[in-house]
């Protein structure tokens, strides 16, 4: 496996860390007038979601992680596993747990292309895509002609989550939610 | 492909380029010689933590290795022992690996000394530079001594602490090892991590008598109030940044051959190449420097803070990245 020195560090490399798969988030060289130099890291490992702060002496180098990003679609859950398919027509299935799933399993939708993080070929986290459409399925009954700002009410999507939307949205209609931050958007 | 672009805006240059023409104008008033020396010398930085660029050249010599300049320091001092006087210069210098937020492997050193000033006046023209560039009064300027800085934030005494103790607490400063490390790399990671960044926040911080291990080009001298050995050399901070980096010269040729010896011994023991010596610059002072006062700023940073860019690439035209 290649190493990376610390000049090579960019947001973004994929490298291993006290045994997980990291993702570079940050990299700042440091160093006083005269003397030692060194880099400040910020990693995200990639199995706990947590960010890391490092300091690492330049040229120092780190392992790189075999750790790729596929485009995979939602087929169904068997209850202990969720299961995903390749989109680059080789029908490829990969199985996932619920601990890689972490908080993406309210943005489930059959059908959905999601981005599944793989280390060494297991999938280690899901990634909704940015904007995905979602039917209300349950709500308080909707204001007629109260199409002004303000005001929100909680609604349940098919997926399961629960996202504040306007008083004037029915159950039934499907929305477009903003993933990253569990926000309507509007109606699709 | 987009990056054809400078990395800094028109607006930017047009501003920099208003900067630069004042620092003229601040040392053509004070009777200061401006110089242009060499980029590329025969000789490069001994320093260990300094990497020099070279490259092959065809010169009347044959083929030669000349290495880019990591500061115009040698030369100047050349001219100074030839009896130039006062002499400054904005000088394109590099360090290779040096890229992030306020590096770039190539950038602008206004270096300039002073014959017969004692470190003292040289601080004070120094900050009256800053101020000079500097859009708003940034605050009053305050003199620290290392020792002091390492007592206030981190509670201890970095000239006598334990070495292994001093191992542990920047071990676990920089969640790193550095169980093996050198007592300086120890005293730059807490330096570079703890101190630096609480720097230059309600002005201009002047940090002085460094220990002695780190004189680099400066002369030593014993601390008046404990007798310990210190550097006789300042670093100017503003916003956690390094502008500034002076010296009380060393003029003692036997004394300057000595820490290029030294710097190549630690060099071999680090596994780094050797640096060849700059015989003329120990010939220079075999002959006679004028003692005095030297000091180098990072002309970039300082066009950073004054035109209130948080990256130095915003105010180079462009930076290594691009260029």
């Amino acid at each position: 496996m290649a190493n990376y020195s610390t000049n090579e560090f960019k947001g973004g490399l994929k490298v291993m860390l006290d045994g997980d798969p990291c993702a570079i988030v940050e990299n700042e060289y440091v160093k006083p007038g005269k003397g030692q130099a060194f880099n400040r890291v910020k990693l995200r490992n990639l199995m706990t979601g947590r960010v890391w702060e490092r300091t690492f002496k330049s040229g120092d180098s780190l392992e790189s992680a075999d750790v790729m990003d596929l485009d995979m679609e939602y087929l169904y859950t068997d209850g202990d596993m969720w299961h995903f398919m390749k989109t680059d027509g080789s029908f490829e299935q990969y199985a996932v747990e619920k601990k890689a799933l972490g908080d993406s399993d309210k943005w489930l939708k059959e059908q959905v292309v999601y981005t599944i993080t793989l280390w060494n070929d297991n999938a280690i986290s899901v990634t909704p895509p940015n904007f995905i459409e979602l039917e209300v399925v349950e709500t308080d009954p909707g204001l007629k002609g109260d199409t002004a700002q303000g005001g929100s009410k909680p609604a349940t999507l098919s997926s399961g989550a629960v996202v504040r939307v306007p008083l004037f949205i029915n159950q039934g209609e499907v929305l477009k939610i903003d993933t990253r931050k569990g926000e309507y958007v509007s109606r699709a | 492909m987009n990056d054809w672009q400078p990395s800094a805006t028109l607006d930017t240059l047009r501003r920099r380029a208003a900067l630069l023409a004042r620092v003229r104008a601040f040392f053509t008033e004070r009777d200061v010689l401006e110089v242009e020396t060499p980029i590329l010398g025969h000789a490069g930085s001994t320093d260990v933590h300094l990497a020099s660029l070279s490259c092959q050249a065809r010169t009347p010599a044959g083929a030669e290795t000349l290495w880019l300049q990591t500061s115009p320091e040698f030369h100047m001092k050349r001219l100074l022992a030839a009896g130039a006087g006062p002499v400054f210069q904005i000088a394109r210098s590099f360090r290779d690996g040096e890229v992030g937020r306020r590096h770039n492997i190539e950038f602008s050193m206004l270096e300039w000394y002073r014959p017969g000033w004692s470190l003292d006046q040289l601080i004070e023209e120094t900050q009256q530079l800053i101020r000079t560039l500097l859009p708003d009064d940034p605050g009053p300027t305050q003199r620290h001594r290392y020792r002091a800085l390492f007592a206030r934030e981190l509670s201890i005494d970095p000239f006598v602490v334990e070495l292994d103790a001093l191992r542990r607490l920047a071990s676990a400063t920089g969640g790193l090892d550095m169980s093996t490390a050198e007592r300086d790399d120890c005293l730059d990671l807490l330096m570079s991590l703890v101190i630096e960044p609480t720097l230059g926040r309600d002005g201009i911080d002047v940090v002085l008598d460094y220990p002695a291990s780190q004189a680099a080009l400066a002369r030593r001298h014993r601390d008046p109030e404990d007798g310990a050995w210190v550097a006789s050399r300042f670093e100017v901070y503003l916003q956690g940044l390094e502008l500034a980096n002076g010296y009380d010269e060393l003029t003692d040729a036997q004394e300057q051959r000595a820490r290029f010896a030294e710097d190549n011994r630690a060099r071999a023991q680090a596994g780094l190449p050797e640096v060849d010596v700059d015989q003329r610059l120990l010939a220079a002072l075999e002959a006679g420097m004028p003692e005095g006062s030297g000091v180098a700023l990072g002309l970039d940073r300082l066009i950073q803070l004054a035109l209130g860019k948080s990256r130095i690439d915003e105010v180079m035209a462009f930076a290594t990245p691009r260029c």
